[in-house]
């Protein structure tokens, strides 16, 4: 394998009415397969789609939300939540599901996956990466 | 493509994979084994029941690295390996074990 590359999903949409949620947690889990430094972003309606309590009972579309809590199964620890984005929309952390990954190096000890960064934090972080995709 | 069991049809994709989830019975995974020439044991159960229970909580059937590392943490090192895992489905833990569990294709799974 190649050297190890820094890949950023960022994710700016709701998560429904559209697909690209759904399509870049996909691509996230697949990709997560090559064993590469991912992180994924979420801003702007982007963070609708880790909220608590998701019920798509009246869209007719599958409610995928418990997939984001696999994410530290596949080696996926850092999700960035820009804080601007979450005021914007009257939101704070506690709104968010508790995303943590298992640490195998310390006996399973559950750990935070989600990061709350500033705006400016977020385009340092964006800044550092080789490749970002935006969905 | 469909196949029966106990004189009910269950429609599958173009790989066997069962169309709707929701409709599995462990006559599915029975009737899949036998075609493949394969007797499910306890050992077998264990696991699909795992598959089972693993995508009710996070809607996904995990990549076989995913579920070798969960299957060792729920069941223990000596069957969280590959070795154990291939030794009960020739084909794939992932992709067979998946099938049989009524679960999709593996996400991840290339």
């Amino acid at each position: 394998m190649s050297e190890i590359k820094k890949f950023m999903y960022l994710n700016r949409r709701a998560p429904y009415g559209t697909i690209y949620a759904w399509e870049s947690l996909e691509v996230v889990l697949i990709g997560a397969a090559f064993e590469q430094d991912v992180s994924l972003a979420f801003v702007d309606d982007g963070v609708y789609q880790i909220m608590k309590g998701q019920d798509t009972a009246e869209v007719g579309m599958k409610n995928f939300s418990p997939t984001y809590s696999a994410l530290g199964d596949y080696e996926v620890t850092k999700l960035y939540v820009e804080k601007e984005s979450l005021e914007e929309r009257g939101l704070t952390i506690d709104d968010l599901m508790d995303l943590k990954w298992e640490d195998e190096d310390e006996d399973w000890a559950e750990k935070d996956s989600i990061i709350l960064v500033s705006r400016e934090e977020l385009s340092q972080a964006m800044s550092e990466q080789d490749v970002v995709f935006s969905f | 493509m469909a196949i029966d069991v106990d004189g009910k049809s269950y429609e599958t994709d173009e790989e066997g994979y069962l169309v709707n989830i929701s409709d599995w019975v462990p006559g599915v995974a029975e009737v899949m084994a036998k075609e493949d020439d394969l007797e499910l044991t306890d050992d077998h159960w264990e696991i699909l029941n795992f598959l089972r229970e693993y995508y009710e909580e996070y809607q996904i059937a995990p990549a076989v690295r995913v579920l070798t590392k969960a299957v060792g943490k729920k069941l223990g090192k000596e069957k969280g390996n590959s070795k154990y895992l291939y030794s009960l489905f020739p084909y794939g833990p992932g992709k067979q074990a998946c099938r049989y569990a009524g679960l999709p294709k593996p996400t991840g799974c290339i």
